[in-house]
């Protein structure tokens, strides 16, 4: 089931949380809306927790982590990760990597099983990663952008990547990770897919400026809806009325 | 450049993504919204003006863009879509691709103009839109119309040409070079006077170009005056009426004159008697004993003015007896002549008494024994000139010959059939003025100067003949009567334009 809402009205969602499949990640909030959106969804499965990475409330974009694993940038502080550390699953190995781009959420995009990263990343942190979340890396670009972590965004059971992306590449991709991947946008044709949108293998939270289209379109790829995926490309979509929460 | 390399390049085939608001499936874009959904969306428009006044005047046909330019211009043309989208404001904000009229009935008083503009919206998209931008028209009658339709003989600077000689073949001249360069296009009124030409004009600017004009193509002196027609107290703003008097110097081609004694003395002791034969912005006299030539400027004339001793119309015919050459043809200036003795007779005298004259003169090269050839009796002539009075001792010729005759019957035939008409200015003649001065003499005058334009190639260079439309040769004029009478060749003349079958153009 997908949410819209919004960050202190910014509809960024990706920015400031990073949902998995064992645990949320949610950034320090002006107002405790945001934080209780995601507690009202997930409260009873998986811990939400409030934190900061290096201080700052961008944590969907720094941190990239999976059900196996979370890897947070040089920048964080001790307490932060001691905070993280005792927040999550005992199961979850947290790890802080230096790494000369910081942005983990930007560079890296991955699921249980699959990552692909910025084709920049050191060649340790890649072994890191293949170790700490778990995963088969993948050096890849999406539509020629290198920030694949901003570009696109997958769980387990589909995945959706920038608008701009050939049919050849999107064939590559998808044979890549094993999911079905579509083109398409949110946040009303934002291209910044992973900035507007977090998502694991039941539910997804997008930015309130998500139209009907986008949102259909992403409950069709991520399967939130039990529903049979069909081709989506090949669907045609009536105008569909805009409701909004 | 990876081609050339040779690596292997994968082809990209575009992919099809769902319009964010709609849901059709289209090729991404910029904003990843179908070009519907962008529409209607985003207004490029918007801010745009959509109706405009503008203001016309009905009698000059022309738009009024403020504060006080009119810009005439027709219905669809050019220039008004031009002015149209001058008139409409923040156009710069958006890239103006394509502009048509749309047509609306005339009386309407509606003008539409279907725009095309682009614009950058979203992040990078340019969206292209058309749009309609209707004009009202206004009638506003423009200063100058109103001017006019206040006081239709309303001027603001007049020129008065005028030159005191009893004849009118200056003017007949001037008016043909003033129509070949179209100097009095803008003159709002041109009335003929006693001696002279008045031309009106609406502007001082006009007038002065004018008597430029006339300064170059005649010896004049000028003077203008102004005379204050209104105040307006609180800008200061004068309204003046200018005159500018125009004098012509009253020697014409084929005058004798004498000069006077200074005057003869600072052109190199040239002979008293000199004979002008060209009459330019400047003044070519001609000693006809000794062949020297000289060039009297406007200014220079009018320091020592002297006025012609005799005029052409009282050239008298003789008959040339015998030629004897002096010396081979020279050429003067740009026209040939050869001295000569001759004997001549009167044409009155001739066959009646036995009165000869022997004279020198410059037409040895066109002059046989038995033609006819114009000139001054002074032997018979009475002048009552104070500057020939001044030399004492002096030889006065009794005959001084100016130029060939032809036959006077011979040319009154050719005249009537004659190949070519000459256009002529719309004066206004003033009755009062015209009651005195014989209507049958302007004629003849007329008649004369035609015969001039015939005989005298440089005279032609500086007017427009133009062909008469129902010439037909007629037999009497294949007549051989020993001499030949110069005609006009047919490559001079000009095609009239005209767009009927009648054609425009007044006849002679």
């Amino acid at each position: 089931m997908a949410t819209r809402l919004q960050f202190e009205n910014s509809c960024d969602i990706g920015v400031f949380a990073k949902l998995t499949n064992a645990y949320c990640l949610v950034g320090i909030g002006g107002s405790e809306n945001f934080y209780s959106t995601f507690e009202a969804e997930l409260a009873d499965v998986i811990p939400v927790v409030k934190t900061s990475i290096g201080g700052t409330r961008i944590i969907g974009r720094l941190c990239a982590g999976n059900k196996n694993g979370l890897l947070l940038p040089h920048t964080t502080t001790d307490q932060e990760l001691q905070h993280i550390r005792d927040s999550i699953p005992d199961q979850v190995v947290v790890q802080r990597i230096e790494e000369r781009l910081s942005a983990l959420g930007n560079c890296i995009a991955c699921n249980d099983h699959v990552a692909l990263t910025h084709t920049d990343l050191d060649k340790e942190t890649e072994e890191l990663i293949a170790d700490v979340l778990g995963v088969e890396v993948f050096r890849q670009t999406v539509a020629g952008n290198i920030l694949v972590g901003s570009y696109c965004a997958f769980s387990n059971r589909g995945g959706l990547v920038h608008p701009h992306t050939s049919v050849e590449d999107l064939d590559e991709l998808s044979t890549l990770l094993q999911v079905p991947l579509v083109a398409g946008t949110v946040n009303r044709g934002s291209e910044v897919i992973a900035a507007g949108l977090t998502v694991n293998d039941w539910t997804a939270f997008c930015g309130s400026d998500t139209t009907a289209t986008e949102l259909s379109v992403i409950e069709s790829v991520f399967k939130l809806r039990e529903a049979q995926p069909t081709a989506i490309v090949d669907e045609m979509r009536k105008s569909l009325i805009d409701s909004y929460v | 450049m990876a081609e050339e390399v040779g690596m292997f390049r994968v082809q990209q085939t575009m992919g099809s993504v769902l319009c964010c608001r709609c849901g059709i499936l289209m090729a991404p874009n910029a904003a990843n919204m179908c070009v519907r959904c962008l529409r209607s969306e985003v207004d490029i428009t918007e801010g745009l003006q959509k109706h405009v006044i503008i203001m016309y005047c009905p009698e000059c046909e022309s738009y009024l863009q403020p504060p006080k330019t009119w810009i005439k211009a027709q219905l669809e043309s050019k220039e008004l879509l031009a002015f149209c989208i001058k008139r409409l404001k923040n156009l710069s904000k958006v890239k103006l691709v394509q502009a048509d009229f749309v047509w609306t009935e005339p009386h309407s008083k509606r003008i539409k103009v279907k725009l095309r503009v682009q614009k950058e919206v979203l992040n990078g998209v340019v969206l292209e839109q058309a749009y309609v931008v209707e004009y009202v028209v206004q009638d506003l009658m423009c200063e100058s119309c109103s001017r006019v339709q206040a006081n239709p003989d309303q001027w603001v600077a007049s020129v008065q040409l005028r030159q005191h000689v009893s004849h009118r073949r200056t003017f007949f001249y001037l008016e043909q070079v003033i129509l070949k360069h179209d100097a009095a296009a803008r003159a709002i009124k041109i009335k003929q006077m006693d001696h002279g030409i008045d031309f009106f004009f609406s502007n001082r600017s006009h007038g002065v170009k004018f008597v430029e004009f006339i300064g170059k193509v005649s010896p004049i002196k000028s003077r203008h005056d102004k005379q204050l027609v209104s105040h307006d107290t609180k800008s200061n703003n004068y309204n003046y009426k200018y005159t500018f008097s125009v004098e012509i110097c009253p020697i014409c081609r084929e005058d004798l004159i004498c000069l006077p004694p200074k005057v003869a003395n600072s052109l190199g002791n040239l002979g008293p008697l000199v004979l002008c034969t060209k009459v330019t912005n400047s003044i070519v006299l001609l000693d006809p004993f000794t062949l020297r030539y000289t060039f009297l400027d406007a200014e220079q004339y009018w320091r020592a003015p002297s006025k012609a001793l005799l005029t052409s119309r009282q050239l008298v015919e003789y008959i040339v007896l015998d030629v004897e050459p002096v010396s081979s043809e020279v050429n003067v200036g740009s026209s040939k002549y050869g001295l000569a003795d001759f004997q001549v007779a009167r044409m009155s005298d001739f066959g009646r008494n036995d009165n000869i004259f022997t004279v020198r003169a410059h037409l040895g090269h066109l002059l046989n024994p038995g033609d006819r050839a114009l000139g001054y009796d002074l032997y018979g002539a009475n002048s009552n000139d104070s500057e020939l009075d001044k030399y004492k001792g002096l030889n006065i010729p009794e005959v001084i010959l100016v130029k060939k005759s032809y036959d006077e019957e011979q040319r009154r035939r050719r005249g009537k059939n004659r190949q070519w008409k000459l256009k002529s200015l719309n004066m206004e003649v003033d009755d009062t003025a015209r009651g005195r001065v014989d209507e049958e003499k302007l004629i003849e005058e007329f008649e004369k100067f035609t015969f001039d334009v015939e005989e005298d190639k440089e005279l032609r260079s500086n007017m427009s003949l133009y062909k008469k439309k129902d010439y037909q040769p007629s037999d009497a004029a294949s007549m051989t009567d020993g001499e030949d009478v110069p005609l006009v060749p047919l490559e001079e003349l000009l095609e009239e334009l005209g767009l009927s079958e009648d054609g425009e153009g007044m006849s002679e």
